[in-house]
């Protein structure tokens, strides 16, 4: 059943080497350039554009992303800048209200002071001609009671 | 003695038994071309069906033309190199897929229902014709790879990298298809055999996971096969400094 005929064999074996060996040589070769025609040849068209088209996209989407980083980035700095002006004017703005404040407080001190001193003054001059009229008030009152006090004698 | 008969033909097994052609001198067997031929017109329907219609946003059949058709373009790239795996593409990819049909063809198509005066239809890779074929072709092209783009400085692989390894570099341009072609042949023939015998002697359930076995090594030695060849198309190209 198992016919094991080698090189030697005229006819039949497993190891039986004629016209079929080029034929189907020449069968492949066909075959490829069948298939190249046929399969290699669109299938790669197809898949190689859409590969492009794909890697075209990604490109595109990453330089897009990009620029968005960049305008981010412009846009921070921009914020930043805005930031420390914003702060610069309310330091600016505070200082002033203070020198401001400091000032108003100094006119109203010397204004208090100017005013308490006229009406010191004033007690004085009042105090001291009140003063000299109780004197002669008392002096005329104590003439007065010399006089009679001598008279009645 | 119905039911002996029965079996004896059913799975009776013929090993060397081929059915000549005979063509004015030459002679041959009719029943490799027969197979490869319905094999190879089915993978053809199959493919132009595949193609008939490309679209940008591929569907059903060309889905599977597209994953096959990267398959081989990876599997080309990796071994011959970027630089002319386009070249060489369509060739590594026709014998893959022309190995891969013809193996899983001859194990999955019941071709024993089908009578022959002589010899019996199965896989065109358990022919050694048809192995030394493929083996010689891609023992050319790598021998046209090398010439085509490094043109005589091919010649300074046989000396690389010391002049010691010129006869077995000479050694290895035999043992090349040497091992291709029997590398095919064996594991092709002898899963039918294996199969066959099986089925010879427990028809029913026990070939099973046998067969599913079978239909592994033919797709692992197809997928051998190319990455073979083109591995040695890719060691021809290769500059070596």
């Amino acid at each position: 059943m198992l016919a094991f005929n080698f090189f030697g064999a005229t006819e039949g074996g497993l190891f039986d080497i004629n016209a079929t060996l080029p034929l189907m040589a020449i069968q492949v070769v066909a075959l490829t350039y069948i298939l190249n025609s046929l399969f290699f040849k669109p299938v790669g068209n197809v898949v190689e554009k859409r590969e492009k088209f794909v890697s075209n996209n990604i490109i595109e989407a990453k330089n897009k992303l990009s620029e968005v980083e960049k305008l981010e980035a412009d846009l921070l700095t921009q914020l930043q800048s805005a930031r420390t002006e914003a702060q610069r004017i309310v330091c600016e703005a505070e200082n002033e209200s203070d020198k401001l404040y400091k000032e108003a407080l100094e006119l109203a001190n010397n204004e208090a002071n100017a005013s308490k001193e006229k009406a010191r003054l004033e007690i004085e001059t009042q105090t001291s001609a009140a003063r000299d009229q109780l004197s002669k008030e008392a002096d005329d009152l104590s003439e007065l009671i010399v006089n009679r006090l001598i008279l009645d004698k | 003695m119905f039911f002996n008969s029965l079996l004896t033909n059913f799975a009776a097994l013929e090993v060397g038994q081929h059915l000549y052609w005979q063509i004015g001198n030459i002679r041959l067997h009719g029943q490799v071309f027969l197979t490869s031929w319905i094999l190879l017109g089915a993978l053809l329907v199959f493919i132009s069906l595949g193609t008939k219609k490309m679209e940008n946003d591929p569907k059903g059949l060309q889905n599977l033309l597209e994953f096959l058709w990267d398959y081989i373009r990876d599997l080309a790239r990796t071994q011959i190199g970027e630089k002319v795996y386009r070249d060489w593409m369509p060739f590594i990819g026709t014998l893959f897929l022309f190995v891969f049909v013809s193996n899983w063809g001859g194990a999955l198509i019941p071709w024993r229902l089908i009578k022959l005066p002589s010899g019996e239809l199965g896989a065109p890779t358990a022919d050694i014709n048809t192995t030394i074929a493929l083996a010689l072709l891609v023992s050319l092209s790598y021998f046209y790879a090398g010439l085509s783009n490094k043109g005589w400085r091919y010649f300074e692989y046989y000396v690389h990298p010391t002049p010691i390894m010129l006869p077995f570099k000479i050694l290895e341009d035999f043992t090349k298809p040497l091992s291709l072609s029997f590398r095919l042949f064996g594991n092709i023939l002898a899963d039918e055999l294996v199969v066959g015998v099986l089925v010879f002697l427990v028809p029913l359930i026990l070939p099973i996971p046998v067969m599913f076995l079978g239909l592994f090594t033919s797709a692992i030695q197809a997928l051998i096969f190319a990455t073979l060849a083109a591995y040695y198309i890719g060691e021809a190209v290769e500059e070596h400094h």
